[in-house]
């Protein structure tokens, strides 16, 4: 699919993605529809969010009155999670597994995307082929197994326990991204490289990494979403707060029967944990774009 | 499929001179095995083992009541699941609710990537806010399509009883076809951008030359897109449809926060967990765990088969 990132600029400075030519076309006047457009669109995206911020803002009888605006607005919701204890842990542990596997999974995939990228190699096409297809893998045929296998070796329930099968999914990610980063490097440079004598392994550590500061940031990004979202792994290898991460903590939030489950807490803690995310979109909004469409994998 | 990003062969060799570049190239090889080596092992160690111990737990039966206690049955398993009508009901929910949320991401998205291409104010503004939902946690998503739906609470319900229409007093998650269409939206709403942002890849590529000569030759701005930018996008739409697709089959997060599978929203992932760790019937669960495998992966052949082949055809002419 070179046909789909071909467009991308050399991955050093992210900048100057439009070109001039792109830029004059579509200038003229815009129909009137494609501003009705832009509003639905922009409408599906946001309202969802206002009505989470606007369910965490209320609290007994005006939580089951649909009011557009929260009457008397409350953060007593946002204490309840911040005195949850198992709240706390949870978050604790969510920072754990994702800083942890984002980490090893970066590591090992910077070596990996460098020779699948630039270096000769047997069996590359094989190998990357088999990279892609392990992000095709529904997650429960890993959690099943393992689930098995941790309660035997007693890493069921733990941080540890979660981290190794989390890596399945983050570094195949990594290595697919970080790939696609490597070879928009321009190869005039570590050719200069090797007129002075480096080795390959010489010119990955002293032109390749610093130049690919970038993209390793973007692949960092994308990684510990990915992660940080991850559901299915969490909820069969935990059984206790002390393991458990956010995703699973809020979603057992209620605990008790589907019918009383307390909608504004959970929508305060859902808010607390959208919050950094959002503003990771905010900040890195053209990073996440181009890293997405990169790799082409989802997180 | 995307694998054609990298080009295996199309690195062209940078090593100088005739005599040196074998010894060159052994080195470069071996330096690319010891580099590659530890991600590979590391996957096997996390994909490849516990599969292949998936199929072993999956040939025999285990004591709920005795810990370690296990005997083999073959294919029981699979043979008992395959004529259960839960693993039916499963496949075919997982199917159902891949089918719609996916045509509606590929909709969707083709319309988004077309409005994020034109040149116009707040374009930046509006790329940010499209992406907001795919970075946040997928449960959240549930939760706040929840909040959405909620009797009383919900905006969705609220609106539609005042406006007098049907739905405003329906408990959507108590009810089949309503619990789907939840599920389905949240999905659409947290995914969409996914789908939006590869086709805009794609459409980014389409020289504008191709433009002006449809202008020239006095093309409508429809016949344009349905007989250059539709054809022309292709190999990118297909290509969102493969990673939609898959990651749909494998669909768990939503139905759990949403229903718990009830009301006929379980889904193949949904069914071989419950089995797992509700039940506790671990060679049941690993063999629907298996069979939840085996059907993503024969999907994604299909795919590669007659999708992919569209996707190489472009890539060729376009070097």
């Amino acid at each position: 699919m070179s046909t789909l990132t071909a467009e991308r600029t050399t991955a050093a400075p992210a900048t100057g993605r439009k070109s001039p030519k792109r830029r004059l076309r579509g200038e003229a006047k815009l129909h009137p529809m494609v501003w009705v457009f832009v509003v639905a669109v922009m409408g599906f995206s946001l309202i969802p969010f206002y009505w989470l911020v606007n369910t965490s803002l209320k609290k007994g009888a005006s939580l089951s009155q649909g009011e557009l605006f929260p009457s008397q607005p409350t953060l007593e919701n946002y204490l309840v999670v911040f005195q949850n204890p198992e709240f706390l842990l949870a978050l604790r542990n969510s920072v754990i597994i994702a800083v942890v596997t984002t980490t090893v999974a970066l590591v090992c995939a910077s070596f990996a995307a460098y020779a699948l990228a630039r270096l000769k190699m047997r069996r590359k096409a094989m190998i990357l082929t088999l990279i892609l297809s392990v992000t095709t893998f529904p997650a429960i045929a890993i959690a099943a197994p393992m689930f098995s296998i941790w309660r035997d070796i007693g890493l069921y329930d733990t941080l540890l326990g979660l981290i190794i099968p989390k890596l399945t999914f983050a570094l195949p990610l990594a290595i697919y991204t970080l790939t696609s980063f490597f070879k928009e490097i321009p190869r005039e440079l570590e050719e200069s490289a090797y007129m002075d004598g480096a080795t390959p392994f010489v010119a990955f550590r002293k032109v390749i990494l610093p130049l690919a500061v970038p993209g390793l940031a973007t692949t960092a990004i994308l990684v510990f979403i990915s992660v940080w979202n991850e559901f299915l792994l969490a909820v069969t290898l935990t059984s206790s707060p002390e393991a458990r991460p956010v995703p699973v903590a809020i979603a057992f939030f209620s605990g008790t029967s589907e019918f009383d489950q307390p909608l504004g807490t959970i929508s305060a803690a859902s808010v607390i944990i959208t919050v950094p995310l959002v503003i990771l979109v905010l900040l890195c909004q053209k990073r996440i774009v181009s890293g997405m469409t990169a790799g082409a994998v989802k997180g | 499929m995307a694998l054609k990003t990298i080009q295996p062969g199309s690195a062209p060799p940078h090593a100088p001179s005739a005599p040196k570049t074998n010894a060159r190239d052994r080195a470069e090889r071996r330096l690319a095995f010891r580099m590659t080596a530890p991600s590979l092992i590391l996957m096997a160690l996390v994909a490849a083992v516990p599969i292949g111990y998936a199929l072993w737990l999956s040939l025999n039966q285990y004591s709920v009541r005795t810990a370690g206690l296990s005997r083999f049955v073959g294919l029981e398993n699979y043979i008992n699941a395959l004529a259960s009508h839960e693993w039916w009901a499963a496949f075919g929910q997982t199917f159902l609710f891949a089918g719609l949320s996916v045509t509606l991401e590929l909709i969707l998205g083709t319309a988004m990537a077309l409005l994020l291409n034109l040149a116009f104010k707040g374009r930046a503004v509006l790329r940010t806010v499209v992406l907001l939902p795919y970075a946040i946690v997928t449960v959240v998503s549930a939760i706040t399509w929840q909040t959405m739906f909620q009797p009383n609470l919900g905006l969705v319900t609220n609106v539609l009883s005042a406006l007098g229409l049907p739905g405003g007093d329906v408990v959507w998650l108590g009810e089949h076809g309503y619990a789907m269409a939840v599920i389905v939206l949240a999905d659409v709403w947290k995914t969409t951008p996914f789908a939006a942002l590869i086709i805009l890849a794609g459409l980014q590529v389409i020289s504008s030359e191709t433009y002006e000569a449809a202008e020239l030759d006095g093309a409508s701005k429809w016949q344009t897109f349905l007989h250059i930018t539709l054809p022309l996008l292709r190999p990118a739409i297909v290509l969102a449809a493969i990673f939609r697709t898959l990651d749909a089959l494998r669909v768990f997060d939503l139905p759990f926060v949403l229903t718990r599978g009830a009301n006929g929203t379980e889904s193949m992932s949904m069914l071989a967990y419950t089995e797992l760790r509700e039940n506790r019937l671990v060679g049941e669960g690993s063999a629907l765990s298996i069979l939840t495998f085996l059907t993503v992966m024969v999907v994604s052949v299909i795919y590669i088969r007659f999708g992919g082949g569209n996707i190489r055809d472009v890539a060729k002419e376009e070097q």
